[in-house]
């Protein structure tokens, strides 16, 4: 294991296979995107392209919470109950104003997610129970809201909130402008702040930051608010979007997030992720289901099979990886 | 240690040994006082059906959560199962039956060799089972509702024998096997052990990834089952819907009846009654009149609470 009795031969190829295991999903993806352009006419049209971005740009906010929370060594369970309870709440909160439209579905599922993390952070049960359980809550929470999912907002087509998922700026949707901004937030909050460091740490080795003294309750409560709050965010934009709170949505949501997670390089045991790689990881899963939809004759069931063959292959390559790299 | 507290954790032993038995009882007991209609030998049929398919699959959860695993797949596995019966049913319901249950265990060993062979994390390697075996279902399915008229089928889910629904029988056949493998055999010892420490069951030299691919296939064999039950009684092939969210309804369960997600520990009887007390719970609110939606909150938060009582010990 050591770099001494090591050749440079097998030095070399360690350090290949780090380059691989961290940068693999962007180079699958690159290909992926040259090779779809050549095949496929139209999917190198600005129209496809400004959809695939859009349509990327929901799942993209939700996963750079779960991401957080992953490198944390933790999971979020709740983010796909999260977000179309939220999306509910916007339309709902519309018919009083841009404000309200906002705000209500914010702080209704930071809530959640504080609740989430103190129980995480201060009883010390598993996050995946704790977060399993305001699934069922969140989605119990929309379903009272729309009588049993009965009642659908509709939001008015004049109201200024739409432009939030509708509008464009330079002809490219809004949605899109948001998440580009919240994924530079959230890589200079996970890279340059003491708070992303502290995640590092517990996700590394809890039981070490307790002891380096860092605020590990504090920053756990902080990370699950964060990815209630972005589940929100996500909500909010697909309101606008929709121009309506649709409660079908969201029914494993959460897993399509932890997948796109995965599959950027980010460790589920915790300590190791980028925030770079889960957009590459959102980016495929919209890439592939373009390109099936682009093959058209093929069934559209064929979507979930490759995402999740997808993901397998992926998470098979970083373990192959990972054993080569400790050899 | 004071009295106070020595009295408390007592009580939380109390509760975390008999807590799940106990709730159930007092959830009896109020609905025979408060609810009307609730005392007839119709009701108790229908609640044992209901409960019959997520008890089956929580069997093959438990066995799973001992290994200190978890399998996320049985949603899909159902679903795989439920696709294949109506593609078979024309050479028999046997041969239908038997189709179904070996593209569990095929599942089960598919996620078993991820975990123990490559070490791939449970909850990653049965979530890519779980997105793309729906999709798989729904390809070998074209996405279709098939109605199914077969009788000898159908009588799986509707018939009975000397009074007691085939389903319930076998749920209950199902869960005396659980209990003895986990109880009286080496297999059962073992996977305790694997869950318990699993260096030190490798060092030990335990069949460490036998155990696992074991467990797996067990459970994809019994969501298979949960499978093909379910669409005997719906009388159809409903690949998009079945089993949708049934890991989560397991998980519950197995958590709800003492099992803990740490390994290490099997409660065959808790998880039984987990699955019993999830439906008396879901049955008792509809039978008020409180819709689904309270029903769904009041879940999440007997889940809380359960794992809330549970935890003391692994803290201790």
């Amino acid at each position: 294991m050591t770099a001494q009795s090591a050749t440079p031969v097998t030095e070399r190829n360690a350090a290949l296979a780090g380059v691989l295991q961290r940068q693999g999903a962007a180079v699958v993806l690159v290909l992926g995107i040259a090779a779809a352009w050549f095949a496929f006419p139209r999917f190198g049209s600005p129209d496809n392209l400004r959809d695939l971005a859009l349509q990327s740009s929901f799942l993209a906010v939700i996963a750079l919470g779960m991401t957080f929370v992953i490198i944390s060594g933790g999971i979020d369970l709740s983010v796909g109950s999260n977000y179309a309870l939220g999306g509910v709440l916007a339309a709902y909160g519309a018919q009083y104003g841009l404000v309200v439209a906002i705000l209500l579905p914010l702080a209704v599922c930071s809530l959640i997610g504080f609740v989430n993390g103190l129980l995480i952070a201060r009883t010390g049960m598993a996050p995946f129970i704790v977060t399993l359980a305001s699934l069922l809550f969140a989605r119990g929470l929309l379903l009272a809201l729309t009588s049993e999912g009965a009642t659908t907002y509709k939001v008015d087509a004049g109201s200024a909130f739409l432009w939030l998922g509708q509008g464009t700026i330079f002809g490219i949707g809004v949605p899109v402008y948001l998440t580009l901004v919240l994924f530079a937030l959230g890589g200079l909050l996970l890279r340059r702040t003491r708070f992303g460091q502290s995640v590092f740490a517990i996700g590394g080795a809890e039981q070490s930051a307790l002891l380096m003294g860092l605020p590990v309750a504090r920053t756990k409560i902080s990370l699950y608010t964060l990815s209630g709050a972005l589940a929100g965010v996500a909500g909010i934009l697909t309101a606008a979007y929709l121009q309506s709170g649709v409660t079908v949505i969201g029914v494993g949501t959460e897993l399509d997030a932890i997948s796109v997670v995965v599959i950027g390089g980010t460790l589920l045991t915790g300590g190791a992720g980028t925030i770079v790689g889960t957009l590459v990881g959102v980016l495929l899963r919209t890439l592939i289901q373009n390109v099936i939809n682009q093959i058209g004759t093929l069934d559209s069931n064929y979507q979930t099979v490759v995402s999740g063959a997808f993901l397998l292959v992926v998470v098979v390559i970083q373990r192959l990886l990972a054993r080569s790299r400790t050899r | 240690m004071s009295t106070a507290t020595l009295e408390r954790a007592k009580v939380t032993a109390w509760l975390q040994d008999y807590g799940v038995y106990l709730a159930v009882v007092v959830l009896l007991l109020f609905n025979v006082v408060f609810t009307e209609n609730f005392l007839s030998a119709a009701n108790f049929r229908t609640q044992l059906v209901q409960a019959a398919p997520v008890c089956i699959v929580a069997l093959g959860m438990a066995l799973v959560i001992g290994t200190e695993g978890i399998d996320l797949s049985v949603g899909s596995v159902m679903s795989i199962a439920a696709a294949l019966i109506p593609l078979y049913l024309g050479a028999g319901s046997l041969t239908a039956i038997v189709v179904a249950v070996l593209a569990g265990i095929v599942s089960g060993l598919f996620s078993g060799y991820l975990v123990a062979y490559l070490g791939i994390q449970p909850i990653i390697a049965t979530l890519a089972l779980l997105v793309g075996g729906r999709g798989l279902a729904l390809v070998i399915a074209h996405g279709q509702l098939v109605q199914l008229h077969n009788r000898d089928f159908l009588e799986l889910g509707t018939g009975d024998v000397l009074g007691v629904p085939i389903m319930v029988i076998v749920a209950a056949v199902l869960a005396v096997l659980a209990g003895l493998v986990v109880q009286r055999t080496t297999f059962g010892r073992h996977l305790v052990a694997v869950g318990g420490n699993r260096a030190a069951s490798t060092l030990a030299g335990l069949p460490v990834k036998r155990v696992l691919v074991g467990v797996y296939v067990i459970s994809g064999a019994l969501a298979a089952v949960a499978g093909v039950l379910a669409t005997s009684r719906l009388a159809a092939s409903d690949p998009n819907d079945l089993g949708l969210l049934m890991e989560l309804s397991a998980i519950t369960a197995v958590v709800v009846g003492g099992t803990p997600l740490s390994g290490g520990r099997v409660r065959v009887l808790g998880t039984v009654f987990g699955a019993l007390l999830m439906q008396l719970v879901h049955a008792t609110l509809i039978k008020h009149n409180l819709p689904d939606s309270t029903a769904q909150m009041v879940q999440a938060a007997i889940i809380v609470v359960a794992v809330y009582v549970a935890r003391e010990r692994s803290s201790r």
